[in-house]
């Protein structure tokens, strides 16, 4: 089920088979009221005895950061020396503390006990409950983090600690997605305890999960301590959606055409793309694991304007289009006027278009041809610039600069209310085949049923040091000086599934799939004195099963 | 509040490449400033883009050195990455998308010199030279001046533009008498037809931050004043540093950042700098910051303790009066001259280079045509320990008609049995034609 801004879709999917599909109007007050009845209008009544599992997306999470419905958060900061950090931090409740780390995850200043129980006091007397503690490097060294929560002790609500957010580098994005993983916990939690009554529904203990913004799930239970991963999952259902209806294995382009703006996602072999260092949300860029989505302002409502001789296309919406009952002029009134679209009034198209067809000194039909080729045109050039800017990402290796994989998209694949006449000539421009996923209304939810478990687990090696950090995990343990590469797949492997697992995942989808491997000789003067291996691993979002061709071929 | 730049940022450690495993330019040197620049959040500031380096071509190569027996038996492919990252950068500040570029890049080139037979000093091929040839040809003639503030002096970036009048090569380093390469002394002031366009500004061992600004307020800027360039380029090696393994002075990441706040470079290429984990991450997060006009006032080294940093008197006086020295050498360049020529129509010199990396030894007889008008024509005839014996006629960019002419003349004219040459070869960089027979 996928509670989007406007409707709430939900699929019955039994095998690679759709049984029942619904669509019901999202209650924006009431989440739980709009998963419910679109449980009802599925009649999963019937079926509660052999349900599987069921798989949410919702807007809880996006809704509360972006609406700024979010709990204050006591920020406990230990950053050391380096970038200066004042600017980040106005308006906001955060308290330097001492204590530093290297690069290496050596200790260069320790933190001091005296300083945070200061902090703890003024923290109490505020009221405040939740607490994100993030410090400088604690993805190679989590003892600072650590030690302070232990510190500070209890008597907070919650404590989010940064190096669990995410394995990746990037201090103040660590910031940040510690703050929103704190600000919105209480509301997810109370998201999570409602949810649990839709069991009445749903058939008693069936296993509820929810889809995250890299379009795996995580079940319900697990979600509670990181509610942050969820955000941005409707984006995330809609490219996991196409995914599962088109069966697509090659490098290609998902668009999703909506009311206002069009999603872009970019997939290389099937996989789709995610963001290189995290998610942006509520203007604050984040180190969340998100599928790569690039939206542009161009969609079926989008505004079109005639102005200084010159037609602009969005971006924004001004309710519908005339040919469905409002003011217009819009892209879905130009493709009504052409006869493109099979619904909406054609009368009410044309007249919305008069206007501007005086001011561009064109016909009626030369004006809603303009206007269609113009949408399509800037929504093709969107795409050709996302492929380059993919492909001109940085590399740091002399291997990836020359044998470095580079996309080439092979097909299209378009959802949305537009879809079947833009992807026409969205296909003419841009020399691809396009393709429309049978089912496509209800894609969203198709993929966040569909949607395998994700997961990410880093391990650092120093044999000089003889230290591994397992970064997501906050461990830290000791290891031998012949720790090889082969050992740290090893341990990768076997923490990345006991991580899965632990999300809910089946283990028929659990393949390993390395993101990163390093291994560096350390050289201290003229010897080698130990070794620097990074490795990185994922399960990345994929499919537990394809809707059926023949089925999907409908 | 400083004024904020845009900078672009074209960051290539080369995670797969080394000159040896243990060697101090290997896969491992620049591993900790990225995690350094990745944790700080560099890339994410609004006002710096990262940028993908593009990949050199031989004929790139060709425009500043004389390779022997050609370019692709010297180069490999990070070798043209890293070029080719220094035209990358070049590229974003001529065509105006960033204010400013820093090329973190390697392998390093400053000691590569126009005749290469082969690695020295950790060095192939000149990646600043090969930048700013690349900028000349695609932009148009511009007069540039390059800062070296590497620790080792630049003796290959000096080599190639020893005789170019619009190319000013300074360089501050540790003195040539107590470290490698051993040259880049004071008298050093560049060839007959652009003497003073080099300035060499030796620094006891020992030097501090004091030490360094003070010869960058008082006789860099000064000298940049009045040179008027179009372009400043630091080649920014960082083995001044206090933790450097394999040098002996005192300058800190805090001292980089000012060095370049007060240099305002258009283009830092990374050259040397050897303390990979205690100066790198923080003197390349210094050197963005200040490039990019950022508040650097928190960048410090784990182990930094001023107190432990200080220059003695003895060093403070040497450098006062060694800046007053140059500055007198440089203003006087126009009279120096005169007493150089005295009327000669050629002026000879001979050079015994050492090529450490690679264990070869050249010989080289450098003939320069004096001239008023251009650079000079070059005919330089060089003789390898590999057994190589070349001759290069080399003509300048700009170049005035009758050195080009004789020397024209002189590579159709040669005639490698008689004189026993294995190759010769005609570089006229200006209008990008290179010959070799």
């Amino acid at each position: 089920m996928d509670v989007g801004g406007t409707h709430t879709d939900a699929v019955l999917i039994d095998g690679d088979r759709i049984r029942t599909k619904a669509k019901v109007l999202t209650n924006a007050s009431d989440l739980i009221d709009s998963l419910l009845k679109a449980a009802e209008a599925l009649h999963v009544g019937e079926h509660a005895s052999s349900i599987k599992r069921a798989v949410l997306s919702t807007t809880i999470s996006t809704n509360a950061i972006v609406q700024n419905k979010v709990d204050k958060v006591g920020m406990i900061l230990s950053s050391g020396p380096g970038m200066a950090l004042h600017d980040w931090l106005r308006d906001r409740t955060a308290h330097m503390v001492s204590g530093s780390i290297n690069h290496r995850g050596i200790e260069v200043e320790s933190i001091r006990k005296d300083e945070i129980d200061r902090v703890g006091v003024q923290l109490r007397d505020q009221g405040i409950s939740h607490l994100a503690v993030v410090g400088k490097f604690s993805t190679r060294n989590p003892g600072h983090e650590l030690a302070i929560r232990d510190t500070i002790g209890d008597g907070f609500g919650h404590v989010s600690l940064g190096h669990r957010m995410s394995g990746h580098l990037g201090f103040p994005r660590r910031i940040w997605t510690t703050y929103l993983n704190a600000a919105i916990f209480d509301t997810y939690r109370s998201f999570v305890a409602a949810v649990r009554g839709l069991w009445g529904t749903l058939g008693e203990g069936v296993p509820i999960h929810v889809l995250k913004a890299d379009g795996g799930t995580c079940s319900l239970e697990k979600s509670i301590e990181y509610p942050v991963q969820t955000i941005l999952s409707g984006p995330a259902a809609s490219i996991m959606g196409v995914l599962s209806l088109a069966d697509c294995g090659t490098d290609a382009v998902a668009l999703d055409i909506g009311g206002t703006t069009t999603d872009i996602a970019v997939l290389a072999g099937g996989v789709p793309l995610l963001e290189p260092l995290g998610v942006q949300i509520g203007g604050l860029k984040t180190l969340i694991r998100g599928l790569r989505t690039h939206s542009i302002g161009v969609g079926g409502d989008s505004v079109v304007r005639f102005e200084k001789g010159t037609l602009t296309i969005g971006p924004g919406r001004d309710g519908p289009a005339a040919a469905f009952g409002g003011t217009g002029p819009t892209p879905t009134d130009a493709m009504v006027e052409l006869g493109l679209l099979p619904a909406g009034d054609r009368d009410r198209a044309v007249s919305s278009l008069q206007g501007l067809a005086r001011d561009m000194q064109l016909t009626v039909r030369e004006t809603a041809e303009r206007i269609y080729d113009q949408a399509c045109r800037e929504i093709a050039e969107s795409i050709g610039r996302l492929v380059q800017e993919i492909n001109r990402e940085p590399v740091y290796t002399i291997h990836d600069m020359l044998e470095g994989r580079r996309i080439d998209p092979r097909g299209l694949y378009v959802v949305g209310g537009p879809a079947v006449p833009m992807a026409k000539r969205l296909s003419e421009l841009l020399g691809l085949p396009a393709h429309i996923p049978p089912h496509a209304e209800v894609a969203n939810a198709v993929g966040a049923a569909l949607a395998r478990t994700t997961a990410e687990i880093t391990v650092l090696a120093d044999t000089e040091m003889e230290v591994m950090t397992i970064v997501e995990e906050g461990s830290r343990q000791k290891i031998s000086p012949r720790f090889s590469r082969n050992d740290a797949y090893q341990v990768c492997r076997d923490r990345l599934h006991r991580l899965a697992r632990d999300m809910g995942a089946r283990d028929d989808g659990m393949e390993m799939d390395i993101v990163e491997d390093q291994e560096f000789n350390m050289v201290r003067g003229y010897y080698t004195t130990g070794k620097n291996i990074r490795v990185k691993a994922q399960i990345k979002p994929g499919l537990i099963s394809n809707i059926r061709r023949e089925e999907a071929g409908r | 509040m400083k004024k904020k730049r845009k900078t672009g940022l074209v960051f290539f450690p080369a995670f797969d490449w080394a000159i040896s495993p243990t060697h101090p330019e290997r896969e491992e040197r620049l591993l900790y400033t990225q995690d350094q620049v990745f944790e700080e959040g560099l890339i994410d500031q609004d006002n710096i883009v990262e940028y993908k380096p593009g990949i050199a071509e031989l004929r790139d190569i060709d425009r500043v050195h004389i390779c022997v027996p050609e370019a692709r038996h010297v180069v490999t492919e990070s070798h043209l990455i890293s070029a080719g990252g220094t035209m990358t950068a070049a590229d974003k500040v001529l065509l105006g998308e960033v204010d400013n570029a820093f090329a973190l890049v390697r392998p390093p080139g400053h000691h590569a010199m126009k005749v290469v037979h082969g690695a020295r000093g950790f060095c192939n091929i000149n990646i600043e030279a090969v930048m700013i040839e690349h900028i000349r040809k695609t932009y148009g003639p511009r007069r540039i001046a390059v800062v070296d503030t590497d620790c080792h002096h630049g003796d290959g970036t000096q080599d190639i533009y020893w005789h170019d009048p619009n190319t000013l090569c300074i360089s501050i380093h540790q003195d040539g008498k107590t470290l490698y390469p051993g040259t880049g002394f004071a008298e050093d002031l560049g060839g007959p037809n652009a003497l003073g366009m080099t300035l060499n500004v030796p620094l006891p061992p020992k030097t501090s931050e004091e030490g360094f600004l003070y010869a960058v307020d008082q006789l860099i800027l000064p000298v940049l004043r009045e040179f008027k360039p179009d372009l400043i380029i630091n080649s920014a090696g960082q083995d001044n540093h206090y933790t450097d393994p394999i040098t002996d002075m005192r300058f800190t990441a805090q001292g980089y950042a000012l060095l370049n706040e007060k240099l305002s470079p258009d283009i830092a290429v990374l050259e040397g700098g050897y303390s990979i984990e205690g100066a790198l991450p923080y003197v390349n997060v210094g050197i963005i910051l200040a490039m990019a006009g950022l508040d650097y006032r928190f960048i410090r080294e784990p182990d930094y303790d001023p107190d432990l940093l200080r220059q003695s008197p003895q060093v403070t006086e040497r450098i006062e009066r060694e800046v007053e020295r140059l500055y007198g050498l440089w203003k006087t360049r126009s009279t120096r001259r005169e007493e150089m020529i005295r009327g000669a129509k050629y002026q000879q010199r001979t050079k015994n280079i050492y090529y450490d990396t690679d264990g070869i030894r050249e010989q080289q007889q450098e003939t320069v045509r004096i001239c008023d008008d251009c650079g000079g024509l070059v005919i330089i005839d060089s003789m390898a320990s590999t057994g190589n014996r070349i001759l290069a006629v080399i003509i300048p960019g700009q170049s005035c008609p009758r050195c080009r002419g004789e020397g024209e003349a002189v590579f159709a004219s040669i005639d490698k049995i008689k004189y026993n040459l294995n190759y010769v070869y005609f570089q006229d960089s200006g209008r990008d034609v290179y010959l070799a027979k």
